[in-house]
């Protein structure tokens, strides 16, 4: 064992503690040592003045005897060239004598066995504060496996799972994944419902491990974690809804083709690394962090296969207008995540509009089912417009900004049809909007148009959103910073 | 070789809070009755008010300003100094 600046004296170097009667019992055998000349160093664990000989040394902080990995109390290491070549535990005294090469550690009086105790080093209460100080400087808990465990089988059992497999954050790789961001580990990110625990970086990265990030997708998780987690986002909401809905990410800004997300065929769809795990790790670190699972506070009538976590990209280099973060203000330079309340993707199909306003007129439909098709204003929605439905747009001229005003102006109907019991559907809006003209959508942002897709299909797709507004859940975008 | 991971929950513990005892008698007893702003909750509160009226008890009437978002702290504790009972109303 490598110990790198722990240089240990050449010969024999025991640990004790005196809370072991194995150590206590032994002590003559020590000093004998001791006088012998071959043990240089007793660190002792507990008790600086035990046993009371001029080589013992204190190691109560346990520095040492967490380095060399000492698991049990007395541990006698012989040294050379500084480095540990070997060791034996507890007490056997014709072990000690085989491994001091003495021929008689004749002490009267002493049993020949006595099993020792565990090290302090070992002590699992004891085990965060250890790892910060001496080892991997991070704080969180080790939870150790035994060899004949399956480890995916125990991550299951202890519940840490969404039902997929999770890839075991070990310290290695939950180190590495802490290099994704410049953050330190310990610093608050956020409070995370609906616990209301304090989320650390460190907690985060290791979900993000859990889920299959790669270091360089940390910095999405991070903010669109913080994101969420906000009065106005209503994380807590979403999660406790009987509704289908969850957190759904998309992506804008350099850091997409970075990390090489999918903005183009099967963007809501399996297969790309980024796409499935960065939305995947929010929702793992809201279920693990928050205490937010199915069946306790997410009460979920049916859920949505979305909410194992949704996230893909803008395909801005394809796209006719600016992209969804540029509308916001944000410079194409700058990388950011919009975090939406959503449920899961749904096709809207039109393979005939040839105009623009006819396909205006056809998405709107499209978009009036959100929800119920007699329910208005109070839920957005995002519509992942695809490359051949754009073209008809962009071929007439369209701004974004026109698309989205015709869309949501062609959802507008006579709240008249929409009431209570109109149609024979109990369902729909009380009385009071009699008269009124309604869109499906509020337009003061109340549909997110985002460009992408394959090059081939007239489709777009709608994802239909919570409870929007100061009620609900207010979908927002942050910049992505390290 | 064993395998060891870092715990990814929070691994923080909050504390146990005990129910209080269960009312013994409903007569002049102060029950809260929180509506949780949801569409027909005032239904089933409604009616519950005057079942409790008749029973001796005071129902006395609370609503959250969302049913979205968890009770703000300060209705929490009005209803705690005020009640000694609270029915919270689902709804739909």
């Amino acid at each position: 064992m490598g110990m790198g600046s722990l240089s240990l004296e050449d010969g024999y170097v025991a640990f004790v503690k005196q809370d072991c009667p194995t150590c206590t019992l032994i002590e003559p055998v020590l000093s004998q040592l001791a006088e012998i000349g071959i043990l240089k160093t007793v660190y002792s664990q507990d008790n600086p003045d035990f046993p009371s000989l001029v080589i013992t040394k204190d190691d109560s902080e346990l520095e040492l005897s967490f380095k060399l990995k000492i698991e049990t109390v007395p541990t006698l290491l012989k040294v050379s060239n500084g480095e540990e070549t070997s060791r034996i535990v507890g007490w056997l005294k014709q072990e000690w004598e085989d491994f001091c090469e003495i021929k008689d550690l004749g002490v009267d009086g002493i049993s020949e066995f006595s099993p020792g105790c565990g090290s302090r080093s070992i002590d699992p209460d004891l085990q965060p504060m250890l790892q910060k100080r001496f080892g991997s400087g991070l704080g969180s808990k080790l939870v150790e496996f035994a060899s004949s465990e399956d480890e995916f089988e125990a991550m299951y059992e202890l519940g840490w799972s969404d039902g997929l497999p999770i890839v075991p954050p070990t310290e290695k790789r939950v180190l590495k994944m802490l290099e994704g961001t410049s953050r330190s580990g310990d610093e608050i990110v956020t409070l995370v419902p609906p616990n209301l625990d304090n989320l650390t970086v460190e907690k985060i990265a290791i979900n993000a491990v859990m889920a299959g990030c790669k270091p360089e997708y940390l910095p999405i998780v991070i903010t669109a974690l913080e994101a969420a987690c906000t009065d106005e986002f209503n994380m807590h909401g979403l999660l406790a809804t009987t509704m289908p809905v969850g957190p759904v990410l998309f992506i804008n800004g350099p850091i997409r083709n970075e990390i090489g997300m999918n903005s183009g065929m099967n963007l809501l769809g399996q297969g790309n690394r980024a796409n499935s795990t960065i939305g995947r790790a929010l929702q793992l670190t809201i279920r693990n962090v928050g205490g937010g699972r199915p069946g306790e506070i997410d009460r979920a009538t049916h859920g949505s296969p979305a909410k194992i976590g949704l996230c893909f990209a803008e395909d801005e280099e394809g796209s006719p207008w600016p992209s969804f973060s540029q509308d916001l203000g944000f410079n194409a330079d700058q990388n950011t995540v919009t975090v939406f309340p959503g449920e899961g993707p749904r096709a809207i199909v039109d393979q005939l509009s040839r105009s623009a306003e006819e396909l205006a007129r056809s998405l709107a439909m499209g978009l009036l089912g959100n929800m119920h098709p007699k329910l208005v204003l109070g839920f957005d929605a995002i519509l992942v417009i695809g490359p051949e439905h754009a073209s008809r747009f962009a071929e007439a001229g369209w701004s974004k900004q026109e698309v989205n005003e015709a869309i949501i102006t062609h959802t507008i109907r006579e709240a008249d049809l929409l009431l209570r019991d109109v149609d024979g559907v109990a369902e729909g809006l009380p009385q009071g909007f009699a008269g009124l003209q309604l869109p499906k959508l509020r337009p003061d942002g109340g549909l997110l148009i985002v460009y992408g897709g394959g090059g081939a299909g007239l489709f777009s797709t709608s994802i239909g959103g919570w409870l929007s507004g100061p009620k609900g859940s207010q979908y927002t975008t942050r910049e992505i910073t390290s | 070789m064993s395998t060891k991971v870092f715990d990814p929950t929070s691994e923080q513990f909050t504390s146990i809070v005990e129910s209080p005892d269960r009312l013994t008698s409903l007569e002049g007893a102060t029950i809260g009755l929180l509506d949780i702003s949801k569409p027909r909750g005032d239904v089933f509160l409604d009616t519950l008010e005057s079942l409790l009226s008749e029973k001796g008890a005071i129902p006395k009437r609370y609503i959250k300003p969302t049913f979205t978002k968890p009770a703000p702290v300060d209705l929490r504790h009005q209803i705690a100094t005020q009640c000694d009972a609270v029915i919270e109303a689902l709804a739909d």
